[in-house]
């Protein structure tokens, strides 16, 4: 294989991991452009959208497109590609390695297991209800609404890739749960304890990088995922409206 | 005095779990729940001095945007891993919940004024976070020219 296919392929792959988990469309541009420019491309041209990228070389006549059909959070592996990156320009590893470290990175798993998943979206949710004016007693309630209500999403999204019924049905539940306990003596008030345990599902990623998208003039990619943290708010609306009118 | 512990631990402890939901690094965990409780503190104290929502989340989500420049260049790492975990706690759940709530319920009058306050929240949310990124791109230039 010959150097500019080899650094077509690694910006490439760079960009699928980025956008995969999760990163923001400027940082994604800076990111890739950067690499091709340390790796001798310094004009390469390179365009990205939430659901594919396209680069090419524009003098040696090279290009290649990469489609991007999963996206999940995971940011952690932002901050990976990062660092290879700053590691590649800083000389301490070549392009050969920087492709075998993102190769292994494509594959890894969440650094998070679903039990520490589970008890973060517990500690999310118990604490913001507090904050949010509940009084001790939806503490515990909480809790329970939203490991039941979480771990639901996660198994259905683990297991089934149906990506808004997830959040539909976990709402449900959390609903039912809330105004269970509330109707059995255990909480107070089933507004803040819903409130609470939703929090942890709500789509604070791409919220935030819809916003800077369209600020940085990526328009396409600030309105799909604006779209897509519609899509999701609107399923844990629905979930929770189906909820009041049936209970 | 007991309010505030309160609201500061659980700050923190609310930041650094939306931290993990979203796979931040470890060692990001740490400056991700400080943003987080300063974002929080800010909020506080502007709704206890001006009784309104709106300026409070502008100037939560302002300082918030400051502090994840300040955090991301501490620790080489993307703004992004420090500001979206900090923002979790301005969401205005409990107004969105209202709104829906009201819908179901057939009263939609109270329902719609409360979507509009969602809707004004979150705008405020979005011009403070607007505030802070052009802040970062004049200090990026500035930095850079010298």
């Amino acid at each position: 294989m010959d150097e500019n296919d080899l650094v077509v392929e690694t910006v490439l792959l760079a960009g699928k991991i980025m956008i995969e988990s999760g990163a923001d469309m400027t940082r994604v541009d800076d990111t890739l452009k950067r690499i091709a420019a340390n790796a001798g491309a310094e004009d390469a041209k390179i365009f990205e959208t939430t659901t594919g990228i396209v680069m090419s070389i524009p003098h040696k006549k090279r290009a290649q497109v990469e489609t991007i059909e999963k996206r999940t959070i995971n940011l952690g592996k932002v901050a990976q590609v990062n660092d290879l990156s700053r590691a590649f320009q800083a000389k301490t590893i070549s392009l050969v390695e920087m492709k075998e470290e993102l190769l292994k990175l494509c594959d890894a798993p969440a650094f998070f297991a679903m039990w520490w998943q589970i008890l973060a979206a517990v500690i999310v949710s118990s604490t913001l209800a507090v904050m949010y004016g509940a009084c001790w007693q939806d503490f515990v309630p909480t809790m329970l609404a939203s490991a039941v209500g979480y771990f639901l999403f996660y198994f259905i999204n683990k297991n089934f890739k149906f990506r808004f019924v997830s959040e539909f049905v976990a709402a449900v539940v959390i609903g039912l749960t809330s105004i269970w306990m509330v109707k059995l003596g255990f909480g107070v008030n089933a507004g803040l304890i819903i409130v609470g345990a939703l929090m942890p599902l709500v789509p604070g990623v791409p919220i935030t990088n819809s916003v800077r998208d369209l600020l940085a003039g990526h328009i396409l990619s600030g309105l799909a995922r604006g779209t897509e943290a519609l899509l999701v708010a609107g399923a844990l609306g629905l979930g929770i409206a189906v909820v009041f009118r049936f209970m | 005095m007991k309010f505030w512990v309160i609201n500061i631990v659980f700050s923190y402890l609310a930041t650094i779990g939306f931290g993990i939901i979203i796979n931040v690094p470890k060692r990001a965990l740490n400056a991700c729940g400080i943003v987080g409780v300063l974002g929080w503190i800010v909020f506080l104290t502007v709704k206890h001095f001006t009784y309104g929502a709106m300026l409070a989340n502008l100037s939560s989500a302002f300082a918030i945007g400051l502090f994840a420049i300040v955090a991301a260049h501490w620790h080489k790492m993307p703004m992004i891993l420090f500001n979206i975990p900090s923002l979790v706690p301005l969401v205005p759940g409990g107004q969105a919940y209202q709104a829906v709530r009201n819908f179901a319920l057939g009263n939609h009058d109270l329902a719609i004024s409360y979507l509009v306050q969602v809707t004004l929240i979150a705008g405020s949310i979005a011009m403070g976070f607007f505030l802070a990124e052009l802040v970062s791109q004049v200090y990026l230039k500035y930095r850079y020219r010298n």
